[in-house]
C-alpha cells in the first residue's frame, strides 16, 4: 500500500492504469479533463502501453470505446456533463450490446445556462441507460469503486458498462491522501478478462450490432434486465473480496450512524461528508440523527434501502438534480422503497456548484424533527 | 461474381436489397480485392439493413454496426484495440474497412470521419453513394444533386425539387491529405476493383466513393442499374478519378461527351425538369464547371 496526494481525477486516472485499460478515446471536458490528462501523462511516461485516442468529440469517444470493447480489449472512456449528452446515444449503444466499458464521470451541471459546476443532472439522465451507477464521496472511494466496477462489469453473468461518479470540481479537483493498493494486488484481485466478442478473431467471424425486428428486440431487452439484476449480488459478493484488500465496505450504500437515528438525511457523493461532520455535532448535543449515503444507484437497491430506513420518525431525501416536473431522481426512488409509512421531504440543493453548508443540514434536521414535511420541494439555497 | 462466390465470398448473396440494387456488388467487388483478413464496419443505412436481419448474417468477416453517424470512429476503435493487440505480440495483418451511405458519411457521419482522418487511423472508408437517403423513402442528402425530387425537397408548383448542389466529400477528404481517395463507378469493375486494391494496401486513412445508381429512388427499372452508372461519367456527372498523395488522375475521359440530359432523362427524380429547361440548363453549367476544374487539378503536378 501506497499513501499518495492525489486529486480525486488523478487516483482516477491511477486506477485507470492499475485495471490495465488497453484503449481509451477520450475527448476534454471540464472538469473530466484532468482525469484524461492524467492518464494521458501515464500512457508518455510508459506505465501504460494502453492506446489512447484523442478523439473529435465525445460521441466518438463511446463510438470508438463500443468498437475497442467489440475487439476484445479493456476500455475505458471518462466525460461529464454537455459529453455525456452528447455521447448519450452510444451510451445506449454500449449497454445494448452487452459491452463491460468503463466510464469515470465528473458530475456536472448541464446547460442551458451552460455552468461548469457539480451537480448531478448528467448521470442522472442516463440513469436508465442500463449501465451501472456507483456515487462517490471520496477520491479514495472513486479509486476504489473504479476497481470494483470494472470487476463485476466484466463478470459473464453482468457484461454491462458501468459508470462511476465523482463530484466536479468538489472531489475531482481536491487534493487528498488517496490509498493507492499494490499493482499485482489488484491485478489478482481483477482476475482475467474474457471479453463477450472479439472482431479481431478473424477465423470466428461475429457480427456485433445486427438489426433486430419485433421478434427479437424484446428478448435483447429482457436479457440486459437480468443482467442488471445478476448484478445487484455480484457487486456484493465482489464487494466483499475486495474489502478483504482495502478493508472498506461496498455495501449498496454507506450507513452512517443510522441504526440508531429517528431522523435520516439520504444524499449522496461529497455532500454526504458535510452531512456526516453535523450529523457528529448533533450527536454530541444527544439528537438521534444518521445518514444513508447510497452508492449504488444502479440496480437500485430498493429491499435493502426499505430495511434500513423502516422505523425512522422522519426522512429527507436531498437531490442535486431535477426531474421537472416529477419527484427528483433520488427521492422518487427511496420514495419507492419506503412507500407512505415513513414522512419524507423532498430537498433539492447544489445545482450548477452552489454550496451546501453544515448549517443546511441542520436546518434539514430541525424541519425534519418539527415535522416540517410537505409534498413541495424544498430549496436549499 | 462467380469469381468471388468460389473463393469463399466475404459477403454472402442472398441479402435483402432491392432488385437492381448497386450496394452488393459494390462491397463485393471491394472486399475481394485483398487476401488478407478484413475487419468491416458498417454505419447504419441500406447496407446494413439489408445485411444484419437478426438471426440472420451475411458478413462472413468480423463485422460491427454501431450507429449511424459514427462507422469512423467505430472502426478508429478496432483499429486502436488491434494496434494495442500487435505491441503485444498479436501478429495477424488485419485490414479496416468502413461503409457508410452519403447520409452516413456526407451529413451526419462526417465530422466522425474528419476526426478518423485527421488522426491518421489505417482504414479504407467506402462511401456507397446513391444520393440521398434511400433506407428511409428518399429524403434529400448533402449528396443529392440540384434539381431532384426528394420526399423532403419535393418538386411542386412553386419549388423545382432540390435548390442546392451536392457536396464533393472526395475533394474535402484530399484536403485531409489522405495518401489516397478515389471516386469509382459499378459499370467500371476493372477501374473499381484496381482503385479498392491499392485504398485498402494503401496504409493511413484511404476512400473510396463509388456512385451507387437507386433503382427504388431514382426511379428507373432494376436491369438499367449499370447503365445509369455508365451515363453518370459520360456526361461527366460522376468522374471517375483518383488522387494518390495530393496528384489527381483522371482515369475515364469520355470520347465524347453526353449532355446531362441523357443522364437525367431516364430517372423518375428528375422527371419535373422536362418543363424546366432552364433547370436542365443549370446542372449541365455546374457539371461543365466542375469536369474543367478536375482537369486542371490533374494538370497540376
Amino acid at each position: 500500500m501506497n499513501i499518495k496526494p492525489l486529486s480525486g481525477a488523478q487516483a482516477g486516472a491511477e486506477a485507470l492504469r492499475q485495471i490495465g485499460i488497453e484503449v481509451f478515446p477520450v475527448y476534454p471536458i471540464t472538469p473530466q479533463s484532468p482525469i484524461a490528462e492524467g492518464f494521458a501523462k501515464i500512457v508518455a511516461n510508459g506505465d501504460s502501453d494502453a492506446e489512447l485516442i484523442n478523439v473529435e468529440s465525445e460521441h466518438s469517444a463511446m463510438s470508438a470505446a463500443v468498437g475497442a470493447a467489440a475487439a476484445g480489449v479493456k476500455t475505458a472512456t471518462a466525460t461529464s456533463s454537455q459529453g455525456l449528452a452528447l455521447m448519450s446515444e452510444i451510451v445506449y449503444v454500449a449497454s445494448g450490446l452487452r459491452l463491460p466499458i468503463l466510464m469515470p464521470v465528473a458530475n456536472r451541471a448541464l446547460s442551458a445556462p451552460i455552468n461548469i459546476h457539480c451537480d448531478h443532472s448528467d448521470t442522472m439522465m442516463v440513469r436508465d441507460s442500463g449501465w451501472i451507477q456507483i456515487y462517490a464521496e471520496s477520491a479514495q472511494e472513486f479509486y476504489e469503486n473504479l476497481i470494483l466496477a470494472f470487476k463485476v462489469a466484466k463478470n459473464e453473468n453482468v457484461l454491462l458498462p458501468a459508470m462511476v461518479m465523482i463530484d466536479g470540481f468538489i472531489t475531482t479537483h481536491q487534493i487528498e491522501r488517496v490509498k493507492l493498493f499494490e499493482d499485482s494486488v489488484i491485478k489478482n484481485f481483477l482476475g482475467s478478462y474474457k471479453p463477450p466478442y472479439n472482431l479481431l478473431d478473424i477465423k470466428n467471424p461475429t457480427l456485433v450490432g445486427p438489426f433486430s425486428m419485433p421478434d427479437s428486440y424484446f428478448e435483447f431487452k429482457i436479457s440486459q434486465e437480468e443482467a442488471m439484476e445478476n448484478a445487484r449480488e455480484i457487486l456484493v459478493k465482489e464487494g466483499e473480496e475486495l474489502k478483504k484488500i482495502t478493508g472498506n465496505s461496498y455495501n449498496y450504500f454507506e450507513k452512517y450512524q443510522l441504526d440508531d437515528a429517528e431522523y435520516a438525511i439520504v444524499v449522496m457523493s461529497s455532500t454526504a461528508g458535510t452531512a456526516k461532520a453535523q450529523i457528529d455535532k448533533l450527536r454530541k448535543k444527544g439528537e438521534k440523527v444518521g445518514l444513508l449515503k447510497p452508492r449504488i444507484f444502479r440496480p437500485f437497491p430498493y429491499e435493502e434501502i426499505k430495511k434500513a430506513l423502516t422505523g425512522k420518525k422522519a426522512i429527507a431525501v436531498l437531490d442535486r438534480s431535477l426531474s421537472f416536473g416529477a419527484n427528483p431522481p433520488l427521492y422518487a426512488e427511496i420514495k419507492q422503497a419506503l412507500g407512505n409509512k415513513i414522512p419524507m421531504q423532498k430537498y433539492v440543493f447544489g445545482l450548477g456548484g452552489r454550496n451546501i453548508y453544515d448549517k443546511d443540514i441542520k436546518k434539514v434536521f430541525k424541519e425534519l424533527k418539527e415535522g416540517k414535511v410537505d409534498n413541495k420541494i424544498k430549496w436549499i439555497k | 461474381m462467380a469469381e468471388v462466390k468460389k473463393n469463399n465470398p466475404k459477403y454472402s448473396p442472398g441479402g435483402r436489397t432491392c432488385a437492381g440494387c448497386a450496394i452488393p456488388l459494390i462491397v463485393n467487388n471491394v472486399l475481394s480485392q485483398t487476401e488478407k483478413p478484413i475487419v468491416a464496419g458498417v454505419a447504419t443505412g441500406c447496407l446494413e439493413v439489408t445485411s444484419t436481419i437478426y438471426p440472420y448474417n451475411a458478413w462472413n468477416i468480423p463485422c460491427i454496426h454501431n450507429a449511424f453517424e459514427n462507422v469512423a470512429s467505430t472502426i478508429a476503435g478496432v483499429e486502436s484495440a488491434f494496434k494495442y493487440r500487435k505491441k503485444n505480440g498479436f501478429e495477424e495483418k488485419i485490414k479496416f474497412v468502413a461503409f457508410a451511405g452519403d447520409g452516413g458519411a456526407y451529413d451526419i457521419g462526417f465530422q466522425a470521419i474528419s476526426g478518423a482522418f485527421e488522426r491518421g487511423h489505417d482504414f479504407t472508408l467506402v462511401v456507397y453513394d446513391n444520393e440521398g437517403y434511400q433506407n428511409t423513402g428518399g429524403q434529400r442528402s448533402g449528396a443529392t444533386p440540384l434539381g431532384a425530387d426528394t420526399t423532403t425537397t419535393p418538386a411542386g408548383k412553386v419549388k423545382k425539387g432540390k435548390e442546392e448542389q451536392r457536396k464533393n466529400l472526395t475533394e474535402i477528404l484530399v484536403a485531409h491529405r489522405s495518401p489516397y481517395v478515389a471516386q469509382a463507378a459499378i459499370h467500371d469493375l476493372e477501374d473499381l476493383k484496381k482503385k479498392a486494391k491499392k485504398a485498402i494496401e494503401t496504409k493511413g486513412p484511404t476512400a473510396l466513393i463509388i456512385l451507387a445508381p437507386c433503382t427504388t429512388i431514382w426511379g428507373f427499372p432494376p436491369a438499367k442499374t449499370l447503365e445509369i452508372s455508365k451515363l453518370a461519367t459520360e456526361t461527366n456527372f460522376w468522374p471517375l478519378y483518383e488522387v494518390e498523395n495530393g496528384k489527381y488522375i483522371v482515369n475515364i475521359k469520355p470520347a465524347k461527351e453526353k449532355p446531362i440530359k441523357e443522364f437525367i432523362n431516364q430517372q423518375k427524380r428528375f422527371a419535373h425538369l422536362k418543363d424546366y429547361p432552364e433547370k436542365i440548363e443549370e446542372l449541365q453549367k455546374i457539371v461543365n464547371k466542375e469536369w474543367k476544374r478536375l482537369l486542371k487539378l490533374e494538370e497540376k503536378k
